[in-house]
This record gives structure tokens, C-alpha cells and sequence, in this order.
């Protein structure tokens, strides 16, 4: 069994459907719009804004500010690339077609992350040079120490976001359960575990808030953040991969 | 008793059933025929009131469906097994249902022991397979004990103990008087259920008459004649004698002699009088399906073609044979022939399994000759092997053994 | 060519599947037959490697399915009519399919015209009728043109010209010399598509047999005769040691198939016979015979109508 050819035929299955273009689409246009708008908002309230506010001001981390948001709707992707299979019976048709299932699994998050990866990129850029835009004086440039490492960072993130929905899709199989975990949590449930002071220890080894730290550029005041950027990204690359493992470990003993 | 008069039903170009009159009598099964897309459950949903005929009326018992008083009560319906709440327990949702029309609940345990599902009652009925939902709509149409009952494609899901009961259920309904009114695409199931037949095609009316009649109406009736096996000039001379009398002789596959133009007794005569011993006369018709397939050929909407395997290209497997014949056990649809006036060109095929409006077995599906081998299917490769027998028409025949496309291309024609 | 060595499943406790042992062999249609809940599904499912046996081994042409290099081009199935994203189109789907297995794009074409599905090729297929996704389901089935093909109720949801043409289909494919593995709840149905039975029952096997020995060892068969001479035929029988059963009509049953033996007596006697037919029970008969022990639902303790006076309890109230 070639690769390739379950790639190609993984390719199909995620152009031929509608959910795949609506969802990143959306994560396009509410990460931009809500880049744009908090951008402005930041611009004009920036005088008003007291001097410890100003000093760790990160023209960067503004421009993505609706990523929060957007991911929201990678997550959807993510869950619906899997668990879709699951939900209309076709898993049983592809694993009689691909008898093996660590082929079929990877291939699948290969190319549904290939596409993820292209659409975080553009969005990264776009929110950034349209938040730098909306900033004018206030923002910062891509030659500067540290951006562009946040930018392609906020590429990543997103790539990674859509990997470990698949996974927990691929461990739990139903669209509505995996969304119902992950959305919350996202939403959530990470927020506040991260801005409560008891819980904030815990709070930022989630993998969205490790992850999202290679976006900053300007660093907090008083931040005591035991990991840099990358190592931020590292950790949510091990939720990452402990959550393809899980999916795969469930994909390869249960019965489909 | 459901009268139709004139119904016709247009969405807005197409007519989906046009000037449909007829009557569905008490006491008997009515099957209700036809292709898909012919009209049929546009019907049934009008006889419910669930749909307004364009133009014409459709009764129960000389109400308007929608102006009988306690319908529940005089017309149980099964239209779509899946027509349940899935969060409600099977038997809620039965009680829901009886107290809409004033059944009491002791009945809803009733039907629910009728139809089997005592055990499940209290579960949820998602986790029914459509067997199960099937049962609980007809759970759902024996509620009000109706004296009228419409089932749209019963059998659907069930397994052969539950096939078996859904027949005899609706026979036992129609002994006890009542309207019982079904629709199905089984026909061999219909042949074996319904007492009288109303078939539709094109949203028009096709037939209204008994099976009987419209087996014999639409194909011919034969005999099956077996000489001893261990004397095979009998066989020959009966064959003429046959023959000569005006009798259509053709030999079947095991060795019998398939006789049409001839009633038994005067085959039994003109045996005695070769003398020639009989070892079967038997008496066959043709199938349901046989008749139903000639009536509607114009009327069916999906046709299927031959796999053409133009891309595939690939030679039959290695032990390629043709299935063996299964020996007579009530499938007259094999050996049945046409009606006479078909110009006898089914009979072009003698193997029984390519039956009478199939093409030959091989022709029907595939491309034999086609020699280059599978280039990715078979990575040990092939033995060359010959093409599958393909049984050869024969000569005396006009038509060749054509594939079943193109038969029911040229009965469109004619 | 498939086969089943010992192959066992267990749910917990319950045992879907208890040592089946049997091989699908080519050029035949091999009906596969059982009760609700008799382990069909789950036997299916194990040959397609979807479920891990408990215990037992299934190969297809001699391989663990897993093994197979673009499985699509030595077996094809027909599980799920429904099994296909509603969001996709019909060729799309089958698009998927062929591209994961190797199979040129332009056989996609080609089987969605041999089902007949060509004109809706582009149509999503959550617009499709049940009828519609089973020709959808046989046309992926068919895809990589497989030697062994195997199909779960193929007929459900057909209309009589569709169940005609996949009955002569199946035909076909086994006159081809392939292996044709068919489950079906229509007795009526398999009697005339079917050569050979595997009949289970609770898991185990009930029956692998021809399809004429099933009948004949598990219903009975008569012959039925009819003659002007009535009397004197069943004088004649009598003296012959014939056991013969008046049947409705001036028709007479014989049980057994004796039909040889009657005509030869009656020529010997010069007896004119109007009707000397060998009748066999139906499949459904047979089936029903063999695996009344191991149904899961009982609508009643009988197959038999329901009782008259249903619904009388409350009427009178």
C-alpha cells in the first residue's frame, strides 16, 4: 500500500466536502477581522492606557488577537476531518480499503495539517501586516528582533491546534462528544485555569497556552514563564503527539 | 374500503401521478406495484391526507381522510419506519400516539406483545435496528385495531422469522374483513401475499387485477415434460409428436422438455398415444416478477448498463464456470418463457440461470475475449485461460443472445 | 476464495461468533443466511478485517486481509448502503476510494454507468435514495473489478428492476468465475440467486451445503398427481406400497420424490396421468426448519396470524 496513493485519496476526501472549506475559511475571516478590529481598538486606546500596559504593549500579539477565536474553527476542522468517517459509517468502507490503519490515520492528518499549515501561514501574515497596518505609528515591523519567528510561530500554532483536535477526535469518534470536550476547553476552560493565580501554574503548560507563547515578541512585566518560545511550542507539540498516539492506539485495537 | 377517482397530483411540471381510479376491497391483501418514482408513495401519502390531490378524491370508507371521524381509530398506516423520535422509548412513543385518539393504554401493551417488542418497550428507540422500527410501525398501525391498513414496504430490514410474520399478519388481517393495502419491491414476496394487485407506472394505472390473472395476462403458463432419463429416443419422439400437434418444444438444461401451446391432458394423450412414459408433467407459470418486469418496462427511471471494464481490460479468473443449475424448488421465473407474442427471443438462452430477460451469463456483465491482463490487480499474474463459455445462441434464433440493456431497449420500441 | 478457520468473537460475555469454519469457493453465489443477531455482520466484518477475531483466522486468497496490496482489487464489499459522506458526491466518493487502491480514475466512469448512477455522478449524496446508495455501494464494490465480492443485503431498498439486475449481476460475476459471498433476510430472494448455503445460527454454524441438499434435508418434498382415473391410480399405488395423501381439488401428494416410480406405474397400468409434478419446499420453509432454535426475537412463540380477538379487551370497555 502505498503512501502516496492514500494521500492522494485523503486529498480527495477533504477537497470533495463542503465543511472543509467553510471552516477554514471562517478562521481566516474572524482571525483578520478580529485582528483588524482589536488592532484599531488598541490604537485609539493607547494614550489611555496606564504606563505598565504600555510598557509590555506587543504590537505582534494584537495583530493576533482573533486567533483566539479562529482557532475555534480550525478546532472544527480538525474534529470533522476525523470523526466524519465515524459519523456517516464511511470508516468501515476506508479501512476495508486501507487494511492499514496506521497508513490511513497519518495520511489523513498529514494532508488535513498540510492544508492546515497553508491556511495558518497565509492567516498568520495576513493578521499580521493588516493589525501592523490598523497600528500605524504603534506596531512594529517584520525585520524586527523576533517577529517573524512569532509570526511563522502563529502559522504553526494553528497547524498544531488542527493536529491535536484529529487526535482527540481519533480517540473519542463522535463529532459532538469531541466537540463538546474541546470547545469548552479551549474556550473555557483554559482561559480561566490560566487567570486564576491558584491554577496558573497548571493553566500554562495547556497546549494552547504553551503554544501561543512563541507569538509574543514583548515580553510580560514580572513574568516568571518557566519556558521561552520554542520551548512553549515544544510542549504543545508533546499534547500533540500524545494525542495522535492516543488516537491511533484507539484506531488499532478497536473494531471499526 | 380506499377508493380512488381521477386522483392526480402535479409539482408544478411534473405530474407525479395522473387520473389514478381504483378500489381497494375488504377482505383481501392488495399489493401496490410499480417502479421507483412512480407514484406510488405520492399515492399513499394522498389516501392519508397528507398531501391535497391537484384533482380527483381518494376515500376511506366514503370519507375524505381528513373528514373521518376518529381516524386513528379506522386506519392504521405504516409509511416510514423511521418516522420516531429517537430519544422516545418505543413504548412512549406509542402512548403518545394512543392518547391522541383516545386508545386506552392496555392497548399499547397489546400491540407491543403483538409485535414482539415487549422486552425493548422502555428503551430508547435510536438503538433499534430497522427491523425493530419496522415493528414498532406496525405497533404503531394496529393501535386504533383499524379496519383499514396501509404498509409502505413492510418487509424492509426484517429477518425471514419476521418476513414470515409480516405475511401472515396481513393475511390474517385481510381474513378478518379488513382493508389491508401494501406496497412493496419484493415481488417474490408479493406473489406470496397479496391476493389482488393495483400497479402504477409513470403515475399512471398500469393493472387492477388478481395475481393470477395478471401472471397469466402478462406472460404464458408451460409444462414442464420429463421422459425416462435412461431412454433418451422417448424423449425425441415425444418431442415430435408434440411438435406436430402445434406444441412449442424446448429443451431445458437437465434434460426436461419445456411444452407451451399445450394443456396437460392432451400432452398425457399424446404421450400415451407415441407411447412414451412420463417421469414429470408438471405444470408451471410464470413469476410475479416475470409479469411485473414486462409490464413496467417502459416506466422505470434508473436503468442500469453492462460493466464495459474499458479501463480494466481484464481476462476471467482462472476456473471460470457457469453456476450449476438448481433443480426445480419453486423458481418457475427461471424456466418461465415470454408470452408468445414475444417473438421467442429469450429463448435464445437454454442455461437457465441467464433467465428469460437476462442476457447469457457472461455477456451480461464483462468483456470475454478482452485478452491483455489486469495490470495491477493480479500482481502473481494469470494463467491464460479461455473466456468464460459464453452459451451460444441458437442458430435457428433471429435475435442473438442479447444482454439485458439492450432486451429491454428493443421491447421499448416495439 | 475465502476462508474460515475457527473464527471467534466475543463481546464480554456474549459470543457473536463461535468457531466458524467454512470456505466461500469461486464460480458460485454462495448465500449467506441467519437469524437477526446470528453473528452475519460481525462474521462480515471479520473478513474485511474491521473487527479483531477473539480467536480463529479469515484469509482471503490465502492472505490476512491486512496483507493485501490494494485490498479493493482482490475483494470488494457492499457493507453499509448508507456508509458515504452525505456532504461528497457520488463521484467523488468513488473517486477516493479508487485513487487509495491504485485504481485508474476512468474506471470511476465506468461503474457509476454500469449501476445506472451516471446521471447523478455530481449530485451530493445525502439527496440520494436508499435504492441510490445501494447501486453507490455496489459500484465502490465493484470499483477494483475483485475476484471475490461480498455484499450485505444487497437488494434493501431496490426497486424490482434493480433487485432483477443485481440477482443477475451476482450471476454473472460467479459465472465469471468469481467468488460471490451474499447475506440476505429474502428466502425468496436467495432461492434464486444462491447455489450453495452457509446457514448460521447464534454464532455457530448451522448448515454448508448446496442450496438443493438444504432443501432437501431440511423440508420435505412431494410429488403431486393428478389423473382422470383416479380410483384406479390410487388402487394401483396402494398395491405398490405407496403412502398417498388426498390434497384439495382432484389433486393427489405422494410424499418423497417418487416422481419416476409413479409414471412407470401408471404407464404399466395404462393409467392416464394429467399432472405428475415433483414440488419441493421453499427455502423459506428449510430455513425456518433449521434455525427455529436460535432466533433472537420471537414476535410470538409461533409464526402463527395474530389471535382474533386482539384489541377486544378494551373495546368492550
Amino acid at each position: 500500500m502505498a503512501a502516496v496513493q492514500v494521500i492522494r485519496s485523503e486529498w480527495t476526501k477533504i477537497r470533495s466536502v463542503a465543511s472543509t472549506v467553510w471552516t477554514l475559511s471562517l478562521a481566516v475571516v474572524v482571525t483578520l477581522a478580529l485582528g483588524v478590529l482589536i488592532s484599531a481598538l488598541s490604537r485609539s486606546q493607547y494614550d489611555n492606557m496606564p504606563v505598565r500596559e504600555r510598557l509590555s504593549f506587543d504590537p505582534t500579539v494584537i495583530s493576533f488577537a482573533g486567533m483566539t477565536l479562529g482557532q475555534l474553527a480550525l478546532i472544527v476542522f480538525g474534529v470533522l476531518v476525523v470523526s466524519n468517517e465515524y459519523s456517516t459509517g464511511m470508516i468501515r468502507v476506508s479501512l476495508a480499503a486501507v487494511p492499514q490503519r496506521a497508513t490511513f490515520l497519518f495520511s489523513k492528518i498529514a494532508v488535513a495539517t498540510a492544508l492546515a499549515l497553508a491556511v495558518g501561514m497565509v492567516t498568520s501574515f495576513a493578521a499580521f501586516f493588516l493589525g501592523q497596518a490598523m497600528l500605524g505609528s504603534l506596531g512594529t515591523g517584520i525585520g524586527d528582533p523576533g517577529v517573524l519567528r512569532a509570526v511563522l510561530g502563529g502559522g504553526l500554532y494553528m497547524a498544531l491546534i488542527a493536529m491535536f483536535s484529529m487526535g482527540v477526535a481519533a480517540m473519542l469518534r463522535s463529532p459532538m462528544l469531541s466537540l463538546g470536550i474541546l470547545m469548552p476547553f479551549f474556550f473555557l476552560i483554559s482561559n480561566i485555569l490560566g487567570n486564576v493565580d491558584a491554577t496558573k501554574k497548571i493553566g500554562r503548560y495547556l497546549p494552547d497556552q504553551a503554544g501561543s507563547r512563541i507569538m509574543q515578541v514583548v515580553p510580560r512585566i514580572d513574568d516568571d514563564t518557566p519556558y521561552g518560545p520554542w520551548g512553549g511550542l515544544g510542549i504543545m507539540v508533546l499534547w500533540v503527539i500524545a494525542a495522535l498516539v492516543g488516537g491511533y492506539a484507539v484506531l488499532r485495537k478497536r473494531d471499526a | 374500503m380506499i377508493e380512488a377517482v381521477g386522483l392526480t397530483k402535479r409539482y408544478g411540471d411534473k405530474t407525479a401521478v395522473y387520473n389514478l381510479s381504483f378500489q381497494v376491497r375488504p377482505g383481501a391483501v392488495t399489493g401496490f406495484l410499480g417502479p421507483n418514482g412512480s407514484g406510488k408513495s405520492t399515492t399513499m401519502r394522498m389516501i392519508l391526507g397528507l398531501d391535497n390531490p391537484t384533482s380527483g378524491t381518494v376515500t376511506i370508507g366514503g370519507y375524505p381522510y381528513r373528514k373521518l371521524p376518529n381516524a386513528p381509530r379506522q386506519v392504521g398506516a405504516l409509511l416510514d419506519a423511521k418516522a420516531v423520535h429517537g430519544g422516545r422509548a418505543a413504548r412512549n412513543h406509542l402512548l403518545s400516539l394512543a392518547q391522541l385518539s383516545g386508545i386506552p393504554a392496555r392497548r399499547v401493551d397489546e400491540v407491543l406483545g403483538v409485535v414482539g417488542l415487549q422486552e425493548v418497550a422502555r428503551k430508547r428507540s435510536k438503538g433499534f435496528s430497522l427491523g425493530m422500527g419496522q415493528r414498532l410501525g406496525i405497533a404503531a398501525a394496529l393501535l386504533g385495531d383499524p379496519q383499514v391498513l396501509l404498509f409502505d414496504e413492510p418487509v424492509n430490514g426484517l429477518d425471514p422469522e419476521g418476513i414470515l410474520w409480516v405475511r401472515n399478519l396481513m393475511k390474517a388481517l385481510a381474513a378478518e374483513g379488513r382493508t389491508v393495502f401494501v406496497s412493496s419491491h419484493l415481488m417474490s414476496e408479493m406473489a406470496l401475499t397479496a391476493d389482488h394487485l393495483i400497479v402504477i407506472g409513470r403515475g399512471q394505472l398500469l393493472a387492477d387485477m388478481s395475481v393470477t390473472d395478471f401472471i397469466s395476462a402478462n406472460s404464458a403458463d408451460f409444462a414442464r415434460v420429463r421422459t425416462p432419463d435412461t431412454e433418451p429416443q422417448l424423449r425425441e419422439k415425444l418431442s415430435s409428436a408434440l411438435t406436430e400437434a402445434g406444441g412449442h418444444v424446448l429443451p431445458e438444461q437437465d434434460g426436461a422438455l419445456r411444452v407451451t401451446g399445450l394443456p396437460l391432458p392432451r400432452i398425457s394423450d399424446l404421450a400415451y398415444e407415441a407411447g412414451v412414459r412420463l417421469w414429470e408433467l408438471s405444470p408451471h407459470q410464470a413469476s410475479l416478477e416475470e409479469a411485473y418486469m414486462r409490464m413496467t418496462q417502459g416506466a422505470v427511471d434508473y436503468r442500469s448498463t453492462i460493466d464495459q471494464k474499458a479501463s480494466l481490460q481484464q481476462q476471467p479468473p482462472p476456473g471460470a464456470q457457469p453456476p450449476m443449475p438448481v433443480p426445480g424448488q419453486g423458481q418457475p421465473g427461471w424456466y418461465a418463457p415470454p408470452p408468445p407474442q414475444q417473438g421467442g427471443q429469450p429463448f435464445a438462452m437454454p442455461t437457465p440461470p441467464s433467465g428469460p430477460y437476462g442476457g447469457a451469463p457472461a455477456g451480461a456483465y464483462g468483456a470475454p475475449g478482452a485478452g491483455a491482463p489486469n495490470p495491477y490487480a493480479a500482481p502473481q499474474g494469470q494463467p491464460p485461460v479461455a473466456a468464460p463459455p459464453v452459451p451460444a445462441a441458437e442458430p435457428s434464433q433471429p435475435a442473438p443472445a442479447a444482454p439485458a440493456a439492450d432486451l429491454t431497449k428493443s421491447e421499448d420500441a416495439r | 476464495m475465502i476462508e474460515l478457520a475457527g473464527l471467534t468473537k466475543r463481546y464480554g460475555e456474549k459470543v457473536a461468533v463461535d468457531h466458524l469454519t467454512f470456505a466461500v469457493s469461486p464460480g458460485i453465489v454462495t448465500g449467506f443466511l441467519g437469524p437477526n443477531g446470528a453473528g452475519k455482520s460481525t462474521t462480515m466484518r471479520m473478513i474485511l478485517g474491521l473487527d479483531h477475531p477473539t480467536a480463529g483466522d479469515v484469509r482471503i486468497d490465502g492472505k490476512h486481509y491486512d496483507q493485501l496490496r490494494d485490498p479493493m482489487t482482490y475483494i470488494g464489499a457492499l457493507l453499509d448502503a448508507n456508509a458515504v459522506h452525505g456532504g461528497r458526491s457520488a463521484y467523488n466518493h468513488l473517486l477516493c476510494l479508487a485513487q487509495s487502491n491504485g485504481i485508474p480514475t476512468r474506471r470511476v466512469a465506468e461503474v457509476l454507468d454500469t449501476v445506472g448512477l451516471t446521471a447523478v455522478a455530481r449530485k451530493k449524496a445525502k439527496g440520494f435514495s436508499y435504492g441510490m446508495g445501494q447501486r453507490l455501494g455496489i459500484a465502490a464494490a465493484l470499483l477494483g473489478d475483485p475476484r471475490i465480492l461480498m455484499f450485505d443485503e444487497p437488494v434493501n431498498g431496490l426497486d424490482p428492476e434493480g433487485i432483477h439486475w443485481i440477482r443477475n449481476l451476482m450471476k454473472s460475476l460467479a459465472a465469471q468465475g468469481r467468488t460471490v459471498f451474499v447475506s440476505s433476510h429474502l428466502m425468496s430472494e436467495m432461492a434464486l440467486t444462491a447455489d450453495h448455503l452457509v446457514v448460521i445460527g447464534q454464532g455457530r454454524l448451522l448448515a454448508d451445503t448446496s442450496m438443493a441438499d438444504f432443501i432437501r434435508e431440511n423440508a420435505r418434498s412431494y410429488v403431486r398427481i393428478r389423473s382422470p382415473q383416479r380410483e384406479r391410480l390410487l388402487d394401483v399405488l396402494h398395491e405398490d406400497g405407496v403412502t398417498v395423501v388426498e390434497a384439495g381439488g382432484d389433486a393427489l401428494e405422494v410424499a418423497g420424490g417418487k416422481a419416476e416410480r409413479i409414471g412407470e406405474l401408471a404407464t404399466r397400468y395404462g393409467i392416464v396421468l394429467h399432472e405428475l409434478s415433483p414440488q419441493q419446499a421453499s427455502l423459506e420453509e428449510a430455513f425456518m426448519q433449521l434455525t427455529a432454535e436460535s432466533v433472537e426475537y420471537h414476535a410470538h412463540a409461533a409464526p402463527a396470524p395474530v389471535p382474533r380477538d386482539w384489541g377486544a379487551g378494551w373495546k368492550g370497555a
